[in-house]
């Protein structure tokens, strides 16, 4: 009795002190941190109590040297059997019943981005030569209007328009940034803070899957689909920006950061890029320069105490840079 | 309490068959019987084990600092797909099968499997498959992962990815041949004296794998059709530039590579539930309670796939429908997992390597499963989707129960198999290495998944490079346990101790023969006198036994 | 285990007195072998199947706009043949049971033509289709799919020619004993309802 107090009061305790996630930058954030906290205050009860029985079984019950007869014989329990199927179920029916609240908080069910869409017909390139899927050049999304996957609109918010939506396009190895009203075209996502943010994700060549971690969010960026992301940043700071995805060789230097500004800092950055939007030629020639492993590692450079400027220009490989000419 | 004492040699055993006597040549060739069988098939993937377990050392050491400098980031991805790949399709799958090729004729009292050349014929293609995999380290190494997800593995190179799916195709091939075995066997084989209700444990879960080898590997089989004729053919079905669709591809993979963990993980779970009762000198508490949640699982695991596509091209409602059967799977597993405690509970335990490995799969298991349930939890599962979260899950769950259990496996029955004892000394030195390896590589990675560490990168963050080098020490202990073990194996298959016919004193029929068994196994049909786990049991309770104890009866 | 007992000195096996078991009858579970084979074999189907209907699902127009009409005739009669040489290879398999086995060799024989026939008729198909494998993804299903079928209706052929093969020897088969001919029988129904379904699917709907 004392023991099972004391094992729901630790649980209760670590449940809310683990400090095992990142920080929340948005709301939704939150909720799902809230799940997060309730799955691991039941988690380490079951955790202690499994572990607990396992360690006092192995004390209290060794077999003594030169004892060498049987144990007592209790091959079953009815009500003890029902009693452990009843109480997981009870607590899983929980779990999801509370995920699913939280799933639709965050906008998982709305329609404008929850359905399954159809694929995209793709236009041939003559008759049985689809060679890679690669630097095709045509955009395969085709004027369609079809549903996106993913995170949409939170209910309050369903059916209105976003305040902010950026076009994200994955490819190896980089995002690359569109903001339609103002046509920058960006290596890094600005957003300002407390708008609500509309990201619309593509993926040029193989699968993608754009993860903000401080944000708990990720989809997958599917070729020949759609799908979106839907979030209200609350907490202004820049913050990693990562593909999830196995996309090649560089998988792991598919990453780069996201700006969240406040809204007077959102429109200096939008001024400044309008006004210094570089020749495109140069942009690609400093896209198309040959790369070492050491270039891969520059978005990490800001952890290795470097200076942000050394991080303004992008960083795709020559697949970002036809790919930009052509959306140029 | 009396004891069930069983003498040490079964009625005066003289070889039965003294004509045909067992050569160690009969290991290398295409021999039929099960047990030879067993034996290479467990022997070979734990050759294939080494290689990725090697792999998996060589991986820890390129992450052991941020940027990519131990291998290429080209030979890295090769390194990721080989390792799970390998331990997938080569170790824990065929390691199973091993078991079950060993163990099942002997537990139901028949000669051999239903279809002896049939069983070769599988365990041949496991080498054919692998030496054609490991041909690929000479060639070109598959780079999209074990998982091959179209459009990355039609781009990555054509002879590497080509050589995975073939020896996929082989591999597969392989285990629906060894499936087709078990279940046969298991419905049509037993003695006449054994019901149903009265098979151990360990066919019950073979049963329920079996069935879902038979149902889910022909997917795959689908799948890997369709893919080669995408590669090598220039079709479009997994290819969105031609009109395909790469999320049909996830499905049809997924259709069989989830229930591929329950493949993995249940024969390990008929395992634990044969070695406890033994070394705790106690009935399995729950016998009906386990055997359906065999099947229940058998069941559910083929309706759960997509909860590895919460992030991918799955619609809201689907989401919500795998998430929902993902969790239901955590009752029939709970059920196991307290009927496990509920068995050593009050018993006599006797803590050798065989209970070790059982106890410490319960420990290490039950940490995998509890992940799992959170990480089906579709809000929270977007989170930690492809990060070193699931990295940690799975290999809690593969390696803290798979291989926990495989491990249990060998010790419990090493002396079955060779006639010997294994040295316990150095078990117990092999358990705790491989404890203590074990949860330091790969506890950190679920602290580093939160945080934001992303799986299958050859470099990353600066800012996690603490919590990798504790991983990676963890892998380097993790390869050094595996030395007590190899040298413990084979000291004891040549010079151990001699085991006799029954060294633990078990009760089911395997225990009931010679060791290592004569070629037919049995002096004729042997016939049950006792449940397989009537430990404890009186004469009185036998045979009047009493109404609180239903689980047994038949 | 009720009414069982342990002597405390006895092992938990009894033998049998009159030991030497491996004279009796060994059971032929090859019969139930077979079935769960063609379950597994049934399952490659079923995913292809399902791989079908979900790219029929997701795709706006299907089959493809741009793809030419197939006439239905020739793969209708060659339907027909296929449905009707299961019933003439039941046949074969009545008369064996009658120990009859000349009646068996013809049915078997009439089955193996109308198998190469429908073989043919494929062939025949694809040689006029003016679509091929690369065409789209309607296209490429449709070969793949009938393709794979059509292997298997060779091996339920070769199966067949092994049995006419095999009956060549006096007595080989008779009604006790002819688990060659059940198997062949059982495969080539199999492969039969696989290509209903497959007809259904690709040519009907």
């Amino acid at each position: 009795m004392l023991a099972g107090i004391a094992l729901t009061l630790v649980s209760l305790w670590y449940g809310q002190n683990h400090g095992l996630l990142p920080v929340a930058a948005s709301n939704e954030a939150l909720l799902v941190d809230g799940l997060f906290n309730t799955m691991m205050t039941i988690s380490i009860g079951l955790f202690l109590l499994v572990e607990g029985v396992l360690i006092i079984a192995i004390f209290r019950f060794r077999r003594a040297k030169d004892d060498t007869t049987d144990g007592p014989d209790i091959d079953g329990n009815i009500p003890l059997e029902i009693v452990w199927t009843g109480i997981p179920a009870v607590i899983v029916l929980v779990i999801g019943v509370y995920s699913f609240d939280v799933y639709s908080q965050m906008g998982g069910f709305d329609p404008n981005a929850a359905g399954d869409p159809a694929v995209t017909q793709v236009a041939m390139t003559g008759e049985g030569e689809y060679g890679a899927p690669l630097m095709n050049g045509s955009n395969p999304h085709g004027g369609h209007h079809h549903m996106a996957l993913g995170i949409g609109a939170s209910p309050e918010k369903a059916g209105q328009m976003a305040d902010l939506t950026v076009d994200v396009m994955g490819l190896q190895y980089a995002w690359i940034f569109t903001y339609p009203e103002t046509g920058i075209i960006s290596g890094e996502l600005h957003v300002p803070q407390g708008k609500d943010v509309r990201l619309k994700l593509k993926a040029q060549d193989v699968i993608h899957a754009f993860w903000l971690p401080e944000f708990r969010l990720k989809q997958d960026a599917i070729p020949g689909r759609d799908s979106e992301l839907r979030f209200t940043p609350t907490r202004a700071g820049d913050y990693p920006v990562i593909c999830a995805e196995l996309c090649g060789a560089y998988h792991g230097s598919m990453v780069t950061r996201m700006y969240v500004d406040t809204p007077e800092e959102f429109e200096a950055w939008k001024q400044q890029q309008i006004a210094s939007r570089p020749d495109i030629n140069e942009v690609i020639a400093s896209l198309d320069r040959p790369r070492t492993d050491v270039d891969y590692l520059t978005p990490y450079a800001d952890d290795m105490g470097l200076e942000p400027e050394m991080l303004r220009s992008l960083h795709e490989s020559h697949t970002g840079a036809e790919v930009l000419t052509q959306s140029l | 309490m009396t004891q069930v004492d069983i003498p040490a040699s079964v009625p005066a055993q003289s070889s039965p068959h003294a004509e045909a006597e067992r050569k160690w040549t009969d290991f290398f060739t295409f021999n039929s019987d099960h047990k030879v069988i067993g034996i290479q098939y467990l022997v070979t993937s734990f050759v294939f084990y080494l290689i990725g377990g090697a792999l998996a050392t060589a991986i820890r050491t390129e992450l052991a600092t941020p940027p990519s400098d131990f291998v290429s980031p080209d030979f890295y991805n090769g390194m990721l797909t080989l390792h799970g790949t390998i331990m997938i399709f080569l170790w824990v799958v065929p390691a199973g099968a091993g078991l079950a090729n060993y163990l099942i004729p002997l537990m139901i009292g028949a000669k051999d499997m239903a279809f002896p050349k049939i069983n070769a014929l599988a365990f041949w293609m496991i080498v054919a498959g692998g030496a054609l995999l490991l041909s690929s380290f000479w060639l070109e190494t598959p780079q999209s992962g074990w998982t091959s997800y179209p459009p990355l593995s039609l781009v990555s190179g054509k002879v590497g990815e080509g050589i995975w799916i073939f020896s996929l195709l082989i591999l597969g091939t392989s285990s629906i041949l060894g499936a087709l075995n078990f279940v046969v066997t298991i419905i049509k084989m037993r003695v006449p004296s054994m019901g149903i209700y009265q098979m151990p444990l360990f066919c019950w879960s073979m049963l329920a794998a079996g069935l879902l080898i038979l149902t889910g590997t022909p997917v795959l089989a689908g799948a890997l059709i369709l893919l080669a004729f995408d590669l090598l053919a220039g079709t479009a079905f997994f290819n969105p530039t031609g009109g395909g669709d790469p999320v049909v591809y996830q499905h049809m993979f997924w259709f069989y590579s989830h229930p591929a963990v329950y493949i993995m993980i249940l024969p390990l779970f008929g395992a634990i539930s044969e070695i406890l009762p033994v070394h705790s000198r106690k009935p399995i508490f729950g016998y009906r309670a386990i055997a359906y949640s065999s099947m229940i699982i058998s069941f559910l695991g083929l309706i759960v796939w997509a909860h590895h596509m919460f992030t991918s091209g799955t619609p809201a409602w689907l989401r919500m429908f795998f998430m929902i059967a993902t969790m239901i799977i955590a009752v029939p597993t709970g059920i196991k997992v307290f009927g496990w405690l509920a068995t050593i509970w009050g018993g006599k335990i006797q803590l050798n390597s065989a209970m070790l490995f059982a106890l410490g799969f319960i420990a290490t298991f039950v940490i995998g499963g509890i992940t799992g349930v959170m990480i089906a939890s579709v809000p929270f599962d977007i989170h930690v989707h492809d990060t070193y979260f699931i990295v940690a899950h799975i290999h809690y769950v593969l390696f803290g129960g798979s291989v926990f259990g495989i491990y249990a496996a060998l010790y419990h029955w090493f002396p079955k198999m060779t006639g010997r004892m294994m040295n316990e000394t150095w078990g117990r030195i092999h358990f705790g290495l491989t404890f203590v390896g074990m949860n330091l590589t790969f506890m950190p990675m679920h602290e580093l998944g939160l945080l934001g560490m992303n799986r299958r990168v050859a470099m990353y963050d600066p800012r996690f490079a603490d919590l990798n080098v504790l991983c990676t020490i963890g892998s380097y202990i993790l390869a050094v346990s595996t030395v007590p073990f190899i040298v413990n194996a084979l000291w004891s298959w040549f010079k151990g101790k001699l085991a006799g016919d029954n060294p633990w004193n078990a009760l089911t029929l395997e225990w009931q023969t010679t060791s290592p068994p004569a070629i037919e196994n049995f002096e004729g049909v042997p016939v049950l006198t006792t449940g397989p786990y009537d430990y404890g049991k009186t004469n009185e309770a036998l045979e009047s036994p009493s109404t609180d104890t239903p689980v047994l009866s038949s | 285990m009720q009414g069982s007992t342990i002597d405390t000195a006895q092992s938990p096996l009894n033998y049998p007195s009159e030991a030497g078991g491996h004279h009796e009858d060994h059971p032929d579970h090859r019969i139930f072998g077979i079935l769960v084979f063609l379950f597994a074999e049934g399952m490659i189907f079923a995913g292809l199947f399902l791989a079908y209907l979900t790219f029929r699902a997701v795709t706006p127009v299907w089959p493809p706009a741009g793809t030419p009409e197939r006439e239905l005739l020739l793969p209708g009669i060659n339907t027909l043949i296929l449905i009707a040489s299961s019933f003439v290879l039941h046949r074969g398999d009545t008369a064996i049971k009658n120990n009859d086995t000349k009646g068996m060799r013809l049915w078997f024989g009439i089955t193996a033509v109308m198998g190469a026939i429908f073989l043919a008729g494929q062939l025949y198909e694809y040689s006029n289709l003016e679509f091929g494998l690369k065409t789209n993804l309607y296209a490429s299903t449709f070969y793949v799919l009938t393709g794979f079928h059509g292997l298997h209706v060779l091996f339920g052929l070769v199966l067949i020619l092994a049995v006419l093969w095999r009956s060549r020897q006096e007595g080989h088969y008779s009604s006790s004993s002819h688990f060659g001919i059940e198997a062949a029988e059982i495969y080539w129904h199999f492969v039969d309802v696989i290509w209903i379904i497959l007809f259904l699917l690709l040519y009907l709907l």
